[in-house]
């Protein structure tokens, strides 16, 4: 199996070429056909990646089935993964199957709607998989098409307005980043990862324009990557694309975007921003660990105020990503693997949300809190999964939630005791605002007439559910299923980090003597 | 000597006498029913001439004491030169028929017109420089008022004229200053005469001048006034030339000015290239927002890549002017694409232009809403589409020669551009329900819009190894 990852890659691309030039009509059997072929296609995805899980080997921290072939002028094709990248390919891989089996009541250009998951899928495993500078832009950039056809297609009522917003403000954070790309091409003569990891660039002060430049081309470099990956994350004050996005965006839409796409922004902090620049990243750190808790109180509070549900699902994703920020500029081991940690458990758990928000939409349409109440009369089921996530969004021990949160606050209270106690007051408020939305949609009698008549989920809802909520329980009694894989990748990042910053202090000190 | 003089310019005389003996046969036999048959010669021979160049060319030759280049750099400009020539003419031949424009001197001036595109790419010395462009130019001032009974054709062709004429006039003041200080009007004597240090203030004015000659007929800002108005007046068909063989040539003239004749004043033109890049770029992104004439976007959208060319351009190294090449070819290929896709813009017969129309188009033609999808997101430059690797390989060279700055400018531009891109896509696939276009499309605007949607597609896996033949050219260019 020396082309796995191609195949687990590129399978999802074949399936919706296949789709495109091979599926005719638009009747309810090709429609079927479109759904059926995309569920076996992202299933086969998921299947053949667990080879990867039990072929790869955690204690080696470095890139595993590794490939390699020529391609344009100077740059490669060439792919591989390392304990924390490994993860997220295996979330992504999980999570699309139940993304597409969400989406089986669609009834709207059903075809093209299948294709645009599927070219999705492989444009977020290319993000994940690649080990070329280039190559990684490419994906990166890429999975804009589809998201942006996603969401001005299938999305709701506004979704001009969001799809647009959505697209340029991603597309301007990430065109910085290839500058910088092109800029540390110039300067390490490759595009290859590995490679510019272990390669050091210059952290010498200058003076630009009259500013002076602490850290150099680092802190320069550092702050184009951070451009973009803040604005995917998203970071507060820079998240404002993603309440616009959720809300417009169909259901699956909302559930990639949350689960998956958000953490190509922390998972390019780990794979770029610490280990590529850390001059960089030690002068800016501390300035994204406040980030992030504005971050994380800030965005609570606007929750607390929505009358939308996916509006306040989004707004707490913005928070919870401000966990995954302050857990990875933290830089020390129970930091970054709380962070990523957060990210693989916030992508089962917000993806389930939607999902909920997703099974009373398709039955009101309305995502209205006011439109709801008392919903645990007619649909028990519902009451108990939704209850379930919510409680895991908050963080309730013995869910995978809490072990994200604690692992961040404790990696961030080493470090900072400040930032900690403003970030920890996020956990009273994210029970807040998640709780009063259970109770004010599910608790409470069932009075309003448009509700009587509401059904339970049904079989295939509760399909699509359950994985979810097996994942979320498991991985909050034994987190080591994920800190196991990670652990030794994580060490050699914070040490390679560490190293990196005190030799550069040393030459600092040295050249002022 | 003159026999080996002769056989270096053989296509060139090839070229000028057939379409002499094409106007003379027209002429006197059929007029303007020979038209088509004079069109399917002509792209023939275009697509041989194509062929004989590109595979046989070797090395640099020079004719008429230095004033005509065969080198690999005019080789590579003269075959996107005439392929999209071809792919043009083919193209236009339905539009012309159906709305009754097909004149016999349509392809002929095309063919004359090309003819002056193969004598400026080759151009060693000032005056040979002048008479290609005015070859060029006086042709396409015609074609541009081929619509003779209609105001705004004939308002394009003057208006194309008279700012033409002028600009001819600022690149002729700035060759005879050039002459006056340099002594001489062969670019290999300007150059020497740079490298033995006398780079007088005089010669930097004719630079200057040149510049902004050159400048206008690349649609440069702020030289690109006449574009917009070129664009929507001119039939159809021809706004697609305009928007690509006369680019390339003037593209190319441009850099073998600045580098055959003027490189040893590097320092001085790239100031001067980077100044027209940035302002071009924004200029042609910043402008097209309030577009709703496809034509007229289409001309800033023309306007915002010659900014992008140009900063490979001003980059002054032989990796920029590859660059240059890769951007130039990339862009004639997508607009191919897209004006085969404008050209079947029609309801109930009548062209139509405006953007509004395309609401619903998804739905009505599926496939070829696709293509344009598919062109529109590489004319934006989002990756995984080829567009990408050309402003790729621009921003390298531009981040190469330490021109940064001129880097970053260029991608917020790209992203305000990619505003109007996307707004074509808006329209075609989230637009309200409504009657879509019904314009067919001939089997040929078919196959090239579909053949350059895939080329953009498919280009991703190795660009059709068109950064090796831009590499050689450029090496041929920059010593």
């Amino acid at each position: 199996m020396d082309n796995l990852l191609s195949i687990i890659t590129f399978m999802p691309l074949v399936a919706a070429v296949i789709l495109g030039l091979f599926l005719r009509g638009d009747d309810e059997a090709a429609q079927r056909n479109a759904k059926w072929l995309a569920l076996i296609a992202t299933s086969a995805t998921f299947l053949l990646s667990i080879f990867l899980y039990t072929g790869f080997d955690p204690a080696n921290t470095g890139f595993q089935f590794v490939e390699e072939r020529e391609w344009l002028l100077g740059l490669q094709y060439k792919m591989g993964v390392d304990g924390i990248s490994v993860t997220f390919v295996l979330l992504t891989t999980f999570l699309m199957p139940l993304v597409i089996a969400s989406c089986w009541d669609v009834k709207h250009r059903v075809k093209d709607y299948m294709i645009a998951f599927l070219l999705l899928e492989t444009l977020m495993l290319g993000v994940f998989c690649a080990l070329d500078l280039i190559l990684f832009y490419l994906f990166f950039e890429a999975g804009l098409i589809p998201m942006f056809l996603i969401i001005g297609i299938w999305g709701g009522a506004n979704r001009i307005y969001a799809s647009f917003k959505f697209f340029l403000y991603t597309l301007l954070g990430s065109v910085l980043m290839l500058v910088a790309m092109i800029a540390m091409y110039m300067d390490a003569g490759t595009t290859d990862i590995p490679t510019l990891l272990s390669h050091s660039f210059g952290s010498e002060s200058f003076s630009l324009l009259g500013i002076q430049v602490i850290g150099g081309a680092q802190t320069l470099m550092w702050l184009a990557f951070f451009a973009s990956f803040a604005v995917k994350m998203p970071m507060w004050p820079v998240h404002t694309w993603l309440p616009d996005a959720h809300v417009q965006a169909p259901t699956a839409g909302s559930v990639v975007l949350a689960a998956i796409l958000l953490k190509m922004g922390g998972y390019g902090f780990l794979r770029f921003s610490l280990p590529m620049f850390p001059v960089g990243s030690e002068i800016m750190g501390p300035y994204v660990l406040w980030l992030s808790a504005i971050a994380i109180v800030y965005t609570s509070l606007v929750a607390l105020a929505q009358h939308d549900m996916k509006k306040l699902i989004a707004y707490s994703s913005v928070a919870h990503m401000g966990y995954v920020t302050m857990g990875i500029f933290a830089v020390n081991q129970q930091g970054v693997d709380g962070a990523i940690f957060q990210m693989i458990s916030h992508g089962f758990i917000s993806g389930a949300l939607f999902l909920c928000v997703g099974v009373i939409y398709d039955r009101m349409h309305t995502r209205e809190i006011d439109a709801y109440g008392g919903l645990v009369n007619k649909m028990p089921a519902y009451a108990m999964i939704f209850m379930l996530f919510t409680m895991a969004n908050v963080g309730l021990p013995g869910t995978s939630g809490f072990v994200g949160e604690f692992l961040t606050l404790m990696g961030i209270f080493q470090v900072n005791t400040w930032v900690a106690v403003v970030a920890t007051s996020g956990v009273i408020l994210s029970a807040a605002y998640a709780l009063w939305l259970y109770r004010r949609v599910v608790m409470g009698d069932l009075i309003k007439e448009s509700l009587k008549s509401i059904t339970d989920m049904s079989r295939r809802e509760r399909a699509i559910f359950a994985p979810l909520v097996v994942m979320t329980i498991l991985l909050g009694v034994y987190p080591a299923l994920v800190l196991d894989m990670i652990g030794p990748s994580v060490e050699a990042l914070v040490s390679n980090y560490d190293t990196a910053v005190l030799n550069s202090e040393a030459a600092t000190a040295y050249a002022e003597n | 000597m003159i026999q080996t003089d002769l056989a270096i310019v053989l296509p060139e005389i090839i070229l000028a006498v057939f379409a002499m003996v094409a106007l003379i046969g027209a002429v006197y036999t059929g007029k303007d029913k020979t038209a088509p048959l004079i069109l399917w010669l002509t792209a023939g021979l275009f697509v041989a001439l194509a062929a004989w160049i590109g595979f046989t060319g070797e090395g640099t030759q020079e004719a008429f004491g230095g004033a005509f280049v065969d080198d690999g750099f005019a080789r590579f400009a003269k075959v996107t030169i005439l392929l999209s020539a071809a792919a043009i003419l083919l193209l236009s031949q339905d539009f012309m028929t159906r709305h009754d424009l097909f004149r016999f001197e349509y392809p002929i001036l095309l063919a004359l017109a090309v003819v002056g595109m193969m004598m400026m790419v080759s151009a060693g010395d000032l005056m040979a420089l002048y008479m290609g462009l005015e070859l060029q130019s006086l042709s396409l001032y015609v074609v541009a008022a081929l619509r003779r009974d209609s105001v705004k054709s004939t308002e394009a062709g003057l208006k194309y004229f008279v700012l033409g004429a002028l600009s001819s006039g600022l690149l002729l003041y700035g060759a005879s200053l050039t002459y006056g200080y340099a002594g001489t009007t062969l670019f290999s004597g300007i150059v020497s005469t740079l490298h033995e240090g006398h780079n007088s203030l005089g010669l930097i004015f004719g630079l200057v001048f040149i510049a902004a000659g050159l400048a206008f007929k690349v649609s440069a800002a702020p030289f690109h006034m006449w574009t917009p108005d070129v664009y929507e007046g001119s039939p159809t068909p021809i706004t697609a030339f305009f928007a690509t063989a006369p680019k390339v040539a003037a593209m190319a003239l441009f850099a073998r000015v600045v580098h055959d004749a003027f490189g040893g004043a590097v320092g001085d033109w790239t100031q001067i290239v980077a100044f027209l890049s940035v302002a071009s770029m924004f200029l042609g992104a910043i402008a097209a927002i309030g577009q709703r004439d496809i034509k007229r976007l289409m001309a800033y959208s023309s306007i915002a890549h010659m900014g992008f060319a140009l900063m490979g351009l001003a980059a002054g190294t032989a990796e920029g002017v590859q660059a240059m090449l890769i951007y130039m070819a990339i862009y004639v290929t997508m607009n191919i694409g897209t004006f085969a896709f404008i050209l079947s813009m029609e309801k109930d017969g009548h062209p139509v232009t405006d953007i509004d129309a395309l609401q619903n188009y998804s739905k009505q033609e599926p496939g070829r809403a696709l293509a344009m999808l598919v062109l529109m997101f590489s004319l934006a430059g989002i990756p995984p589409l080829v567009g990408f690797f050309g402003k790729f390989y621009v921003l390298k060279a531009a981040v190469d020669a330490n021109m940064t700055w001129l880097a970053v400018a260029g991608v917020i531009a790209s992203v305000i551009g990619a505003f109007y891109y996307l707004r074509i896509i808006y329209y075609m696939y989230f637009g309200e329900e409504r009657d879509a276009l019904d314009g067919s499309m001939p089997i040929v605007g078919w196959t090239l819009l579909m053949g350059s949607a895939a080329i953009m597609v498919v280009g991703v896996i190795n660009l059709f190894g068109i950064e090796g033949l831009a590499l050689a050219a450029a090496g041929a260019l920059v010593n």
